[in-house]
């Protein structure tokens, strides 16, 4: 009996908190199908939203601007972090504990004050535009993927590399035959981090980039004066469903093909 | 060590061309055919900027911002050099006081007559002779109400501190429109700098923060539109879009008076072409161009063609047309002296945490 009731509290804790975690992004959804502009009145059912969505400019060139930094920032911050973290791993112990240090800075660091220092920094030197947001994207990129490629290069048998050398590879074709699809794992997380990060960042962009620049996050904040518009949450709901879809076909799919070639 | 002085070499190498990579572009920014403009979000129909580009052959950058602190901070910080700016009253005098702003050479604009008299006059308190600024949408702060649940209509702020209907109450969660209900029912101006002035405001405050449900911003609208609050202290644009959801709903400019405030354009010490700049304020003047953003945005217009131009209903409505005298008592609220401001804030944190 008791059993039964502690199995019914860990059950009614779980539903309460996933009905925490995903009620608002549900009335977000609900809200983006409502005729009326209000969030308190519904005014019937239309997809309004979403076609006044793909034909608004603005928004088509901040989410362009916003994935566009994404991919790019992800992609150079992925390239720089992997090779750093070689570079730091083969560092003796000092300098090891030292620069990992260093790179974790802009991690641990509030990203208003990145923001703010980074802005002075570019101030002096270069003109605010896409080129600035872009730096200042890779710069906070490339701690999470040197924090995830780190723990593989440490778990990665190094006398594998070393034998390919000894049976005549040279030191490019080991690395790329025999070390980087070691690493793979890690750096495939580190990338998928450096999007998301680039995707969700606010304040950094905010302080960092030019007139005429705008990603999702810095629209949606100068639209709050007004009321966000319920275009945004037509978007929102676009994106949730996308990753949604993403996330059911990584957890299911392999599963299936499992299953289907047994 | 030769290692090092590679390296060294080679990291001074692409610190230099990622600059001047990125540097290029500044030819773009400061050429002859662009403007870079700031603006509060929302704030203008983005018809009208991809219209002035194609009659003129201006480029046009734009930046928007929340509130008139932020976009001075953001001015201030000269990261960006914007040519124009779109702020609130005493922001536009602040700047003024400081410099930081060019005249306008208004009377060669076209349309400026579009502009009513009534205004350029209003606008002279915080511009004087109106030298620096073109108004660009105004309105008032009011009350909005559930006409279904008072007893009759109201008009005046006393409804707010007579006890009558505790716990129904919404106000403003800013220093200045709060404070401004308290000394305009007192009579005094809403610019006082008279410490007892103050403090009396304060009282009354206080003595009506138990009848208050909350101090919201942006959401006291849809609160009143839901039915959750009677009344809430308002601006008028919001006021106007409550009544659009929820017809039992009115807006009334209480016969003490009130805070009229004005947003304008105005032209920074940064702008190389000033033409261009006069060419962009005359093109906001411009009948069809005022039009599209009265459309867009929905708050009270200074231009005489819009308002001609307005249906009956519309024109008859407190929250969109003011009438004259509603607003006879209404003052624009000027930048007050630091030690004022201090006082203000100390009296606000005080009210919060009572």
């Amino acid at each position: 009996m008791v059993d039964r009731i502690k199995d019914y509290l860990s059950r009614f804790y779980i539903v309460f908190i996933f009905i925490f975690l995903y009620a608002p992004i549900l009335v977000m959804i609900v809200l983006s199908f409502n005729a009326s502009r209000s969030r308190v009145i519904w005014g019937g059912f239309t997809l309004d939203w979403y076609t006044q969505l793909f034909a608004s400019n603005e928004v088509m060139e901040a989410l362009t601007t916003t994935i566009i930094l994404a991919v790019a920032s992800a992609t150079i911050a992925t390239l720089i972090g992997t090779i750093g973290a070689i570079g730091i791993n083969a560092m003796r112990e000092k300098n090891y504990k030292l620069v990992l240090a260093f790179t974790n800075i802009p991690m641990l660091n509030a990203d208003i004050v990145t923001g703010i220092a980074l802005m002075l920094w570019f101030v002096r030197f270069m003109p605010l535009g896409f080129g600035s947001v872009l730096i200042a994207h890779i710069t906070f990129n490339i701690p999470y993927v040197i924090l995830s490629v780190m723990p593989k290069i440490r778990q990665m048998n190094l006398s594998v590399y070393e034998a390919a050398r000894d049976l005549g590879a040279n030191a490019l074709y080991a690395f790329m035959k025999i070390t980087l699809p070691q690493l793979m794992g890690g750096i495939m997380s580190g990338f998928f981090m450096a999007f998301t990060m680039s995707m969700d960042d606010f304040a950094i962009t905010y302080f960092t980039k030019g007139a005429g620049v705008n990603t999702l996050s810095t629209m949606i904040y100068s639209q709050i004066r007004k009321g966000i518009k319920p275009e945004m949450y037509a978007l929102s709901t676009l994106i949730f469903a996308f990753v949604f879809v993403i996330l059911l076909l990584v957890n299911y799919v392999p599963k299936m093909k499992k299953r289907g070639g047994r | 060590m030769k290692k090092r002085i590679i390296a060294a070499v080679l990291a001074g190498c692409m610190c230099i061309t990622l600059l001047y990579g990125c540097g290029n572009s500044k030819k773009a920014d400061n050429g002859k055919d662009s403007l870079t403009l700031f603006n509060y979000g929302e704030y203008i129909d983005p018809d009208v900027l991809d219209q002035f580009t194609e009659e003129t052959g201006i480029e046009i950058k734009y930046e928007e911002a929340l509130t008139p602190e932020e976009m001075y901070t953001k001015y201030k910080s000269g990261a960006i050099k914007y040519d124009l700016m779109c702020t609130s009253d005493y922001m536009i005098q602040k700047l003024i006081d400081e410099g930081e702003l060019q005249k306008i050479d208004i009377n060669s604009m076209e349309y400026k007559d579009n502009i009513d008299q009534k205004y350029w006059k209003l606008s002279n308190d915080i511009d004087p002779g109106n030298q620096y600024s073109v108004p660009y949408f105004w309105g008032t702060v009011g009350i909005l109400y559930n006409t279904k649940k008072v007893k009759e209509p109201i008009d005046s702020w006393e409804v707010l501190f007579n006890h009558e209907y505790s716990g129904e109450i919404i106000m403003q969660n800013s220093i200045r429109d709060l404070y401004m209900v308290a000394l305009k029912y007192l009579g005094y101006s809403l610019n006082t700098e008279d410490e007892d002035e103050l403090r009396a405001a304060q009282n009354l405050l206080l003595e009506q923060k138990a009848d208050v449900q909350a101090y919201l911003v942006d959401e006291a609208r849809d609160e009143v539109v839901a039915e959750n609050a009677v009344m809430a202290v308002i601006y008028s644009g919001e006021a106007y879009l409550g009544e659009e959801y929820n017809e039992d709903l009115a807006y009334v400019i209480p016969k003490e008076g009130s805070n009229l405030w004005v947003d304008s354009w105005c032209v920074t010490k940064y702008c190389k072409n000033p033409e261009n700049a006069e060419t962009f304020l005359n093109f906001l003047c411009r009948d069809d161009i005022a039009q599209k953003n009265f459309d867009y945005i929905y708050y009270s217009t200074p231009n005489n063609a819009v308002i001609d131009s307005l249906p009956e209903e519309d024109k008859n409505n407190e929250a969109l047309v003011p009438s004259e005298d509603a607003t006879d008592n209404c003052e624009v609220s000027k930048k007050l002296p630091d030690d004022t401001t201090k006082l203000m804030n100390y009296l606000w944190k005080e009210l919060k945490a009572e």
